[in-house]
C-alpha cells in the first residue's frame, strides 16, 4: 500500500506500459502477467511517478523495463533486499517486487522469509514458470521431478517446495494465488496485494514455452481450482490447508491469506516517535555522552 | 621504555574481573584531568571468562599509539602473570594481587619494582569479591599519581546513576586500595603528569567514532548484520540514528545489508552499513552493482585477522585488495583509510560526502585495533562539518539518468519526481538506462564511471609528509601503523638518521604524483604494514616507479615503535 501512489490517475492499462519493447518469446505465460499487472495498476489508479518496481534477474525480472515507473534492475536474488530499502526510505512510495522462482526462491530464498516476518510494505508478484529460462532451461525449486531439463537429463533428485505454505509460513499478511492464462484474476489479485497494507505476495503460475514442456497451459488449467466461497481468509489453518493442494493435486486460485499487522516501516517510525527523533535535534547532546 | 610525561599501564585478568572498567575509569579520570590518552585491549573470542588485557597510555603530549610495552604492569590472576613475565624488564613496575590471590610470582627480576597488593583479600573483606578492580584502582592510584579527584568524578558519574549506596561502597573499594597503596614505600620514579588546564574533548572509541561521524555526516539510513569487530559501529547508530529520525535496520545477512542500503539510496537517502572482512567479501558483488548503477553508498570495513573466518578479535590490515578491486568486471573503488580514532569521526562524514558526490560505493577502512582503542579528541564541533547533497535533477526537459555531463556526473531524480522515472541497472546501458551493449558505450561508461572521481587525488587533503628535505629513510604507512611510523620517525631523528614518514589517507584512487615526490627525496622506502603478502607495497609497485622494502607482520598485533626503528637499522 502508499498513500502517495494509489487513487491517485485515471491511467489505461496501456499507458502503464514503457515504450520498451517487450522480450519474452511468443506464448509465453508473462505476457498475460505482464497484462494483469498494468491492469491492476489502471484499476487501483496508480500514479507511476510514486511507484518503483524492482527486480532482480531472469525472463520475469526484465518486468520493469517495460513498466512506466521509477525501477530498479538489480542482481539475481536481491530484488527483496533492494526494496525493503527502498521501501523503508520512502515509505509513501508504492514499491512492487517482479520476479522469478530461481530467483526468489534458490539464489534469494535466504531473504524471503525475513521479508514475510518483517512485514515489509510492498507486493511481491512471483511468476513461476518452473524452470530458469534466461539460462536456457535448467530445474528450478520449483520444478517438478518429471521434467527433464538441461541440467536433469534423468528427471530431477530434488522435490519441489511448496511456495504458499513457505510464505504462509513465515508470515506473509497477503497471500494470493492465480496462473498467466487468467489475467483478470491476476489483475484483481494484484489490485488487493497493492492496496494491502503489508507484506503481499502474489504467486503466478506461467508457462514456459521453451524450456518446460510439461506445465503446459493446459496442464495448469487442469491444476488450478479456484478458492472455496466461504473460504475464511482469516484463517491461518485453513489457508495453509489450502495451501497443500487438494486431494487430487490441485492447486488453489484466489485469495488464501490476510491480515492487519502493524508493517516494518511502522514500527521503525514508532521508535524514532519513542525518542522523539527529529532533523533538528540537537547533535550536542550525544558529543555530550562522551566527555570523560 | 616511555618519557618522563608518558605512561603506559597495563590491566589484566579474567574476562569478567573488572579489567575493562578499571581501564576505562583510569582512562576517562585521565583525560579529565587535561591529559591525552590512547588505550589498546585485547580479549578472548569467548563470550564469558579468558585472557584479558587493557593498556592506558597517558602523556601530557598528543600521543599517536599505544607504546611498545608497559611501564606498569598490574596482574589481578596468575594467568595475566604468566602471559607478560617475559615484559618485566628492569625500570618497570609489577602490581600483583598478593597476598590472597591465586598466585604466587618468580623470583622479582632485578630492577623491577614490585608491590603485592591483596586486592582480593580486601575485596572480599568488604563484602564483594566484584570491587576487586575498585582496590586496584586505588593502588594504582596512590602509587601512580593518578588524579584522586577526577577518579572520584568518573566514579561518581558511573555509580551515581545506580544509588548512593553502589557508589558509596565503591568510593569505599577505591580508599580501601588507596591505603594499601599507600602502605609500600614509593621506590620508582613512575608516575602519571599531573593534571593540566582540562581540554575540550572527548574520549571515545574507533567504533564509536565511526558511528559519531556517521550521525554528523547526515545519515538517513544504515543497515548492518552483527559482526566482529565491527558490531558497535550498529549499536551506536541504532542509539542516535532514531534521535535524528533516521533509520536502522539490522538485515538478515550481509548481503542483504548491502541490498538495502542501495535501495535506500536509490530512494533518496544517504546510506551505510558497515561490516568486517567476511561481511565485505560476501557484499562485493551489489558493490559492483552500485558501481554499475552509480548508486551512492558508504561501507565501513573494521578489519580483521583473515583470511576466512581467520582470528576475528585479532588485529591485522589485510583488506586493502579486497576494498580497492574486490568485485568482477573493473569496478574499482574510491577507498578511504583511517589513522585514528579522530579520523573515524572526520573522515566517515569525508566518505559519506563522497558517496553523495561521485555517486558510487566508498569504502572507509578501520582496524581492529581501533575499534576498540579509546583516545582522547577534541570534541567535534556539528557546525563544523560541510555536508554534500547528491548532484540532483532539475526537473527542465527530457531526463537522462546516465547523461554524459562535464564531470562525468549525473544528476538523480528521486522517486516521486515527475518526470524522472528512470531505471537504475547492473546490467550495461546508455545514457537513458536502457541496455546497450554497443562497444563505444561500453568503454565510454566505464571511462565515465571510473573517470568521475580521478579528481579526487588533487582535491581531497594532501597525503601528510613527516618532515622536510633530504633522508635515508622515506617510510610510508597506512591505517593505525601510521601512528607507530610517527614514533619511530621522531625517534629515529633523535638518534640522529635522517628518516621521513608518508601517511596516504586516500588508498583509491592513488595520488600517484605525491608518492613519486616524497620518494624523491628518500634513499630508501620502507613500507611497514599489518599484512602477510605487502598489500600497500603491491599497489606502490604496481602504480608508482617507486620500488619499496615491505615490512610486513601478521600475529594478530599491530606494529610498536621499536620493530619500526630496529627494521629500519637493518635496512640502512
Amino acid at each position: 500500500m502508499s498513500t502517495a501512489a494509489l487513487h491517485q490517475k485515471e491511467m489505461a492499462p496501456k499507458e502503464y506500459k514503457s515504450d520498451v519493447s517487450v522480450v519474452w518469446c511468443p506464448g509465453c505465460g508473462h505476457h498475460g502477467i505482464l497484462n494483469g499487472i498494468l491492469r491492476a495498476f489502471s484499476e487501483a489508479g496508480v500514479d507511476p511517478t510514486n511507484m518503483i518496481n524492482v527486480s532482480g534477474i531472469g525472463c520475469s525480472s526484465r518486468t520493469p523495463y517495460f513498466v512506466q515507473s521509477y525501477k530498479m534492475h538489480t542482481l539475481h536474488g536481491r530484488a527483496g533486499p533492494v526494496a525493503t530499502g527502498v521501501q523503508l526510505a520512502r515509505p509513501d512510495q508504492l514499491v512492487v517486487v517482479t520476479g522469478g522462482d530461481g530467483d526468489g526462491y534458490a539464489i534469494g530464498g535466504g531473504h524471503l522469509p525475513h521479508m514475510a516476518r518483517r512485514n515489509v510494505n510492498l507486493t511481491y508478484i512471483l511468476f513461476d514458470n518452473g524452470i530458469y529460462g534466461l539460462t536456457k532451461g535448467q530445474y528450478s525449486p520449483t520444478s517438478r521431478r518429471e521434467l527433464k531439463a538441461y541440467t536433469t537429463p534423468y528427471g530431477g533428485p530434488d522435490d519441489p517446495l511448496n511456495p504458499l505454505l513457505y510464505q504462509l509460513t513465515y508470515g506473509a499478511t497477503y497471500v494470493a494465488q492465480a496462473f498467466a492464462g487468467k489475467p483478470k484474476v491476476c489483475a484483481d489479485l494484484i489490485k488487493g496485494a497493492i492496496e494491502h497494507k503489508g507484506f503481499s505476495y502474489v504467486h503466478i503460475y506461467s508457462q514456459c514455452v521453451t524450456y518446460n514442456r510439461i506445465d503446459t497451459i493446459q496442464y495448469y488449467r487442469d491444476l488450478m481450482i479456484d478458492v472455496p466461497e466461504g473460504h475464511d481468509t482469516s484463517n491461518l489453518g485453513a489457508a495453509m490447508e489450502l495451501a497443500r493442494g487438494d486431494a487430487e493435486g490441485r492447486r488453489p486460485m484466489g485469495l488464501l491469506y490476510k491480515e492487519d499487522r502493524e508493517t516494518l516501516d511502522e514500527r521503525l517510525a514508532n521508535i524514532v516517535k519513542m525518542v522523539g527523533g527529529h532533523p533538528d535535534y540537537d547533535q550536542n547532546k550525544i558529543i555530550d555522552l562522551f566527555r570523560p | 621504555m616511555s618519557k618522563e610525561n608518558d605512561l603506559i599501564i597495563r590491566v589484566a585478568g579474567e574476562g569478567g574481573e573488572g579489567v575493562v572498567s578499571t581501564g576505562d575509569f583510569i582512562a576517562a579520570a585521565c583525560a579529565r584531568a587535561g591529559l591525552e590518552v590512547y588505550t589498546f585491549k585485547t580479549f578472548p573470542a569467548e563470550v564469558k571468562g579468558g585472557y584479558c588485557m587493557y593498556q592506558i597510555r597517558v602523556s601530557s603530549e598528543r600521543i599517536f599509539n599505544q607504546g611498545d610495552t608497559f611501564d606498569v604492569f598490574c596482574a589481578y590472576n596468575g594467568e595475566a602473570y604468566e602471559l607478560n613475565k617475559h615484559l618485566l624488564k628492569p625500570g618497570t613496575v609489577f602490581v600483583y594481587d598478593y597476598p590472597g590471590g591465586d598466585f604466587e610470582p618468580e623470583a622479582i627480576p632485578e630492577g623491577v619494582t614490585a608491590y603485592p597488593i591483596p586486592m582480593s583479600q580486601a575485596a572480599k573483606e568488604l563484602g564483594s569479591y566484584r570491587s576487586k578492580n575498585m582496590v586496584a584502582m586505588g593502588a594504582l592510584s596512590a602509587l601512580f599519581n593518578i588524579n584522586e579527584d577526577t577518579v572520584k568524578q568518573v566514579l561518581t558519574k558511573k555509580f551515581k546513576k545506580k544509588g548512593e549506596e553502589i557508589l558509596d561502597f565503591n568510593l569505599k573499594a577505591f580508599e580501601k586500595g588507596k591505603e594499601l597503596g599507600l602502605a609500600h614505600k614509593k621506590v620508582d620514579s613512575r608516575r602519571v603528569a599531573d593534571a593540566v588546564a582540562s581540554k575540550d574533548v572527548i574520549i571515545i572509541s574507533g567504533n564509536d567514532a565511526i558511528g559519531m561521524g556517521a550521525v554528523l555526516g547526515g545519515l538517513e539510513f544504515f543497515s548492518a548484520y552483527p559482526i566482529t569487530p565491527a558490531t558497535e559501529i550498529a549499536k551506536f547508530v541504532a542509539t542516535h540514528l532514531p534521535k535524528k529520525g533516521g533509520t536502522l535496520v539490522q538485515a538478515e545477512d550481509e548481503i542483504s545489508s548491502i541490498g538495502q542500503v542501495l535501495g535506500a539510496s536509490y530512494a533518496g537517502k544517504k546510506s551505510m552499513t558497515a561490516t568486517s572482512g567476511p561481511g565485505l567479501s560476501l557484499m562485493s558483488e551489489l558493490l559492483g552493482m552500485a558501481f554499475m548503477g552509480e548508486i551512492p553508498c558508504m561501507l565501513v570495513d573494521v578489519q580483521r585477522g583473515g583470511p576466512s573466518t581467520g582470528l576475528p578479535t585479532k588485529h591485522e590490515q589485510s583488506d586493502l585488495f579486497l576494498a580497492i578491486h574486490g568485485t568482477h568486471g573493473d569496478a574499482p573503488r574510491i577507498v578511504l583509510s583511517v589513522e585514528d580514532v579522530k579520523d573515524c569521526i572526520d573522515m566517515t562524514v569525508d566518505a559519506l560526502n563522497m558517496a553523495e558526490q561521485f555517486q558510487c560505493p566508498v569504502i572507509l577502512l578501520s582496524d581492529g585495533s581501533l575499534a576498540f582503542s579509546t583516545q582522547t579528541v577534541p570534541a567535534p564541533k556539528p557546525e563544523n562539518y560541510t555536508l554534500v547533497k547528491r548532484k540532483r535533477w532539475d526537473g527542465v526537459g527530457k531526463y537522462f539518468r546516465y547523461a554524459m555531463t562535464d564531470d562525468l556526473i549525473s544528476p538523480m531524480a528521486d522517486p516521486g519526481t515527475p518526470g524522472g522515472e528512470h531505471i537504475a541497472t547492473g546490467l550495461e546501458h546508455g545514457p537513458n538506462g536502457a541496455p546497450l551493449w554497443a562497444p563505444a558505450n561500453h568503454e565510454a561508461m566505464q571511462a565515465k564511471r571510473t573517470g568521475k572521481y580521478a579528481g579526487l587525488v588533487n582535491t581531497y587533503k594532501p597525503t601528510e609528509v613527516d618532515g622536510t628535505g633530504e633522508a635515508d629513510i622515506g617510510i610510508i604507512a597506512w591505517g593505525s601503523t601510521i601512528g607507530v611510523v610517527r614514533e619511530a620517525v621522531a625517534r629515529l631523528r633523535e638518534e640522529g638518521i635522517k628518516a621521513k614518514g608518508f601517511y596516504p589517507k586516500l588508498m583509491w584512487p592513488m595520488p600517484v604524483a605525491q608518492y613519486e615526490a616524497f620518494a624523491a627525496t628518500c634513499k630508501k622506502i620502507l613500507v611497514p604494514e599489518v599484512n602477510f603478502q605487502g598489500q600497500l607495497a603491491h599497489f606502490i609497485r604496481a602504480e608508482t616507479s617507486i620500488r619499496p622494502i615491505s615490512y610486513t607482520i601478521c600475529g594478530g598485533l599491530p606494529f610498536n615503535p621499536s620493530m619500526i626503528v630496529n627494521k629500519v637499522k637493518e635496512v640502512l
